[in-house]
């Protein structure tokens, strides 16, 4: 009885059996749902990016013309114009980095890094993963239905700001983006707190929380910004839900609301969320670093509570984004030395990679090339940001490119390229397969030209004055704009390289190494096959 | 198939010629933007100077820090690689480097922070002298202005549209009903809107301040060159956000009390506009032979 109850737990169901999948307790297979997820909801958030670079390329209108396509939402009127670049943000932080970063490698690695046998709560792990593909259903699905008048989708930009977002977009388009935002943030919780017990109980002896593994780290300190951020949201779309529907008027001003509370409550969440996009890159980083330099990483303490310094501050400094809604001046000077405080944690962690490589052993391999890519890139994105802490010289910059800019670098840049180095850090681990290193590395080129023709141009024209979401733009704006859209056309090469690379992995199975990177690799999950089994660590190993 | 070869002409051309602007630094029209051009619209107000200024230092000392992490990565590329450095060191701790990386930086911020605040407050402190009061809505998909202290009743700015712009206005910038302010008038400027929120923006100006429905949002500028500006609505505010722009012409003070006197009795008065007209052309002919 026991011995069948033993070669049950170690078999693995095949790949084709659709109930491994919708019925997945298995922290690896659903790491690897979260990567598929996120890669399909990358190609759709990365094509609205190319409609959006497609109408930009010249002054005038080109593909949003207002002419009946039939597409719906993708091609038509100024308004979809906006739709797209709302759903391409929505899209991007909720369905493509956040699963990816948090869903697929915080999955796979937490457990496997701490050496726990799979995560606290595996039922719940399920029910995080399928949740959001009915989000995203529900996203989509708005694109196509009425929002403003008969105008196709919601075009008031991701913040959702009301009046706009309510009476402003009178149709269901915005309700069921609320819905999908709900759901989102449901995945996103549960997915914490299952996150939050694991790495507090379930540690392998011996791994006291000053051993964990800075990805560990990066992981929790993230959790925990979902855990205490995304109930604020949560309140601020009930909200939303409720003075659309209901008649209540907490954001209405002929009801006694305000609209500026609204983004007072979005941006309590907004802040916090585009470091909930970041910090796990800062932990896969330290870990390539350290790999391939052949050292352990400079400053370990001083790493983990760079992230923590950062995760606190940066609850505290949101109003940073709303510089010009007319706020007191004494509450502008408090948030920008708030913000200009995050500068030096964000430096611990620059200086310490950097110290990690000084003196070490380093090779080039691939995951090395996308992490050297995002030191330099999130630290241009960094600079722009002390730029735009100060209230003064924010003024001009405030909702045009160069505030764009800023924030590609550290996320298109910046959590993109992160993103990217995991998957091929840990690629050979999650598939067991061997992938083709020289394309892997002509797409790191192509992405790392093409981004920065995207978005470097994009800082002249912000200082120019280029407003945002602009769907037409004055002829003085014409050059740099098309230069920003020739540098989409290079990084679209990447992204076909990116294929390449799958397909090739795919086509010839080379069979992966448990540990391809040598002495490096210390973490745990070096000393399992690649893929690792199905259970691991039914014996818990000991950390010394 | 786009046209390859003309559009690496044209690049390499507006490349050429942005360079040229560049190093000859002030070719651009003031109030406007300018193609291919890499920094600020030239400053019209004592604020956007100022802003123009601390923006300078910053872009020097971020240009420099990025230098620096750029050359340390190449340093430590080059010589602590698997072939010049096959032997890795252990060393993961150095008090002394971290102290330094932690205060250095802090230090930095704070001499940031000294022209930062100074700035922060003059820019936010409505002067106790001012000239006069102006009012402008954000609609959608207009500006409404208004001269309560001249008793100009509210009237309505629309963008020009393509097919009707004259000789002299430009596409998605020039506007039907402008605003007119005299040149070096300490003007305080009232912001609010009627139904979303809009964005009143002035690159020259250094002038954006929220329109928000319920709200009365207060600004400043004081315009020291005569001229046409430009600015852009600067909050997403649904379908025709990217057509809703502002103009404002700075005028001398004469010229502003002949407008001002025609708008007072009638909000859409053609002689105001020909009073425009008449000094814009007078202007531009004295300028053409000045050149």
């Amino acid at each position: 009885m026991s011995a069948d109850a033993a070669t049950h737990d170690d078999h693995t169901p095949s790949m084709w059996d659709w109930r491994r999948w919708v019925l997945s307790t298995n922290h690896k297979d659903i790491g690897t749902m979260y990567l598929v997820f996120a890669i399909f909801a990358g190609i759709i958030g990365g094509g609205l990016s190319g409609l959006i670079r497609w109408e930009l390329m010249e002054p005038g209108l080109q593909v949003f013309t207002g002419e009946d396509t039939g597409w719906g939402a993708i091609f038509g009127n100024a308004h979809n114009y906006n739709v797209v670049t709302t759903m391409h943000a929505l899209i991007m932080i909720f369905f493509m980095v956040m699963p990816a970063m948090i869903g697929g490698f915080g999955n796979w690695f937490v457990p496997l890094m701490i050496g726990a046998p799979d995560m606290a709560f595996p039922r719940m792990n399920n029910i995080s993963f399928w949740l959001l593909p009915a989000s995203f259903a529900l996203a989509l699905m708005s694109m196509f239905v009425p929002g403003a008048g008969a105008d196709l989708g919601f075009g008031g930009g991701w913040v959702l700001y009301p009046p706009l977002s309510t009476s402003g977009h009178n149709g269901p388009a915005m309700d069921l983006l609320i819905l999908s935002l709900h759901i989102a943030g449901i995945s996103s919780i549960l997915g914490a707190i299952n996150f939050i017990t694991t790495i507090f109980n379930m540690r392998a002896p011996g791994m006291t929380i000053h051993k964990m593994p800075l990805f560990v780290w990066s992981v929790l300190v993230t959790v925990f910004l979902l855990l205490l951020s995304l109930p604020v949201l949560a309140g601020a779309l009930t909200m939303l839900l409720t003075d659309r529907n209901f008649g209540t008027a907490f954001f209405a001003p002929e009801g006694g609301g305000d609209p500026v509370m609204y983004q007072h409550l979005f941006w309590f969440f907004g802040h916090p969320e585009v470091y909930i996009l970041i910090l796990p890159g800062f932990g896969i980083i330290s870990h390539i670093v350290s790999t391939f330099s052949r050292k352990p990483i400079f400053g370990y303490l001083g790493m983990a509570y760079a992230m923590v310094a950062i995760g606190f501050i940066g609850f505290i400094v949101w109003a940073h984004h709303m510089y010009t809604v007319g706020m007191p001046v004494d509450l502008k000077a408090y948030f920008v030395a708030a913000t200009m405080v995050i500068a030096v944690p964000t430096g611990i962690k620059i200086f310490s990679w950097i110290a990690t490589m000084w003196g070490g052993s380093m090779e080039f391999r691939t995951p090395m090339m996308w992490a050297i890519g995002f030191i330099f890139l999130f630290t241009v994105g960094g600079v722009t940001g002390v730029v735009l802490a100060n209230a003064g010289v924010d003024q001009p910059l405030h909702d045009t490119y160069y505030v764009v800019a800023h924030f590609h670098y550290v996320l298109s840049l910046g959590a993109v390229f992160a993103i990217f180095a995991g998957w091929y850090y840990w690629f050979e681990k999650i598939f067991g397969v061997k992938y083709n290193s020289f394309l892997a590395r002509a797409q790191f080129f192509f992405f790392f030209i093409g981004a920065n023709v995207i978005f470097f141009p994009q800082h002249f024209l912000g200082l120019q004055g280029m407003p945002r979401r602009y769907v037409d733009y004055a002829d003085g704006f014409a050059f740099w704009n098309a230069v920003s859209s020739w540098g989409y056309v290079i990084m679209l090469i990447g992204m076909v390289l990116f294929f390449a690379v799958l397909v090739d992995a795919i086509i010839r199975r080379r069979k992966g190494e448990a540990n391809p990177w040598g002495e490096g690799a210390t973490t745990l999950e070096w000393t399992l096959s690649s893929p690792p089994p199905f259970h691991q660590f039914s014996e818990l190993p000991k950390i010394k | 198939m786009p046209d390859l070869y003309g559009e690496a002409m044209r690049f390499l051309t507006a490349l050429a010629l942005t360079w040229t602007t560049f190093a000859a630094g002030a070719f651009a029209t003031p109030g406007q933007p300018t193609d291919g051009a890499l920094g600020f619209q030239p400053a019209v107000t004592p604020i956007m100077e100022e802003v123009v200024s601390f923006h300078n230092i910053l872009l020097v000392l971020i240009t420099v820090i990025t230098l620096f992490v750029m050359g340390l990565l190449i340093y430590v590329m080059i010589r602590y690689n698997r072939k010049t450095n096959p032997t890795p060191s252990k060393n993961s701790h150095n008090t002394l480097l971290e102290v330094v990386w932690t205060a250095v930086p802090v230090l930095i911020l704070i001499g940031i922070a000294i022209p930062s605040f100074p700035l922060l407050y003059l820019q936010d402190e409505i002067p106790p002298e001012i000239d006069f009061t102006l009012k402008a809505t954000g609609n959608q998909w207009n500006w409404s202005y208004e001269y309560p202290d001249h008793e100009v009743a509210e009237y309505f700015s629309n963008m020009v549209e393509e097919e009707d712009l004259q000789p002299g206005q430009l596409r998605n910038l020039s506007v039907d009903y402008p605003l007119v302010v005299p040149v070096d008038a300490t003007v305080r400027l009232q912001v609010t809107a009627s139904d979303v929120i809009h964005n009143w923006a002035m690159p020259s100006f250094g002038t954006k301040m929220d329109a928000i429905p319920g709200r009365i949002n207060e600004a400043w500028f004081q315009a020291t060159q005569e001229g046409v500006y430009y600015g852009q609505c600067s909050e997403l505010c649904g379908l025709r956000h990217a057509f809703m722009p502002i103009e404002v012409h700075v005028v001398p003070q004469d010229v502003f009390d002949a407008w001002i006197a025609a708008k007072a009795e009638d909000e859409y008065s053609e002689a105001a506009d020909a009073i425009i007209a008449q000094y814009t052309a007078a202007r531009e002919t004295r300028l053409a032979q000045l050149d």
